[in-house]
């Protein structure tokens, strides 16, 4: 039964895949992107690990996504220019990708694991437990420091972005609330004697 | 475990192939090289955890979820260059971004 949702999952995923990288519309191309990352987290639960299966959904499908569809719908590209010169390329293309995926194959066909290595792992599964619980005990233990680098990472990757996409523009009015704040009655409000039938 | 660890590895190398391909294919779209980059990325993590699960050794997890984090911050900060760079020459053709001569 495994194997059907895992054929089902690999399917999906690679033919979403070319989609992504084939469709002309880069709306479509982040909706592909969405489904790809769907049969992804379909790997991750085949194999038991619920947890990044879940956050993948959220984080990718979440936040990156929508991120990509902003972006997209925001800028105002003419997308038809951007597909040119792609029969220039697609010989060179093919060539890579063939030569790489050989080559990611030659090493994955004979590939075991050796029997020692069963002796050194660092933090064995547990099956009594839930993943999240296992993998919240070894996160917030063994690699707490590297756990803290990761959030410096995203505040760092949050100030960097927000830094770029600021600008000011000068004509927009804006409330300068120190100036509001400093104003006195002295400066600001003056008495008039104004005679009936005539203006300031 | 069922499913023979091959079966995953060779789906992951697909999905790769298909990220590195994309690259070569979309040259002047950055967007569309935005995307390509997660997918490498998510056959890495489909690596991390599959060998993790089938050793029996949790750190692959943990490791797969660094690389969310930075694969986020990644996307993130070339989507806001990205955008200046669009506010600067109204374009996203990679060809215009050559001031630097590189």
């Amino acid at each position: 039964m495994a194997l059907y949702f895992f054929y089902f999952f690999a399917f999906t995923a690679i033919l979403s895949s070319f989609s992504v990288i084939f469709s002309n519309n880069p709306v479509h191309s982040v909706l592909w992107l969405i489904v790809t990352f769907f049969s992804v987290a379909g790997f991750f639960i085949l194999v038991g690990a619920e947890f990044l299966a879940l956050l993948l959904m959220i984080v990718y499908v979440g936040a990156l996504a929508v991120l990509f569809l902003f972006v997209v719908m925001m800028l105002n590209i003419n997308f038809a220019g951007l597909r040119s010169g792609v029969a220039q390329y697609l010989p060179f293309g093919i060539l890579i990708g063939l030569v790489i995926f050989i080559e990611l194959i030659l090493a994955f066909i004979p590939w075991d694991f050796k029997e020692q290595s069963v002796n050194n792992l660092s933090s064995p599964i547990n099956l009594s437990e839930t993943n999240t619980v296992a993998l919240g005990k070894v996160v917030y233990t063994d690699y707490f420091l590297l756990f803290q680098c990761a959030g410096i990472i995203l505040l760092i990757a949050m100030i960097g972005s927000i830094v770029l996409t600021l600008r000011s523009r000068p004509d927009v009015k804006r409330q300068n609330i120190t100036e509001q704040i400093f104003r006195d009655p002295n400066s600001s409000i003056e008495v008039k004697d104004i005679n009936p039938g005539e203006g300031i | 475990m069922i499913i023979p660890i091959e079966h995953f590895l060779i789906v992951s190398a697909s999905l790769f192939v298909i990220g590195v391909f994309g690259i070569f294919l979309n040259r002047k779209n950055i967007i569309i090289i935005l995307m390509s980059i997660e997918l490498i990325l998510a056959s890495v993590n489909i690596n991390f955890v599959v060998f993790s699960s089938y050793l029996g050794d949790l750190v692959g997890q943990v490791f797969a979820m660094f690389i969310l984090t930075v694969a986020a911050a990644e996307a993130a900060i070339g989507l806001a260059i990205l955008v200046c760079f669009y506010r600067l020459r109204n374009s996203i053709f990679i060809e215009d971004a050559n001031t630097m001569k590189g």
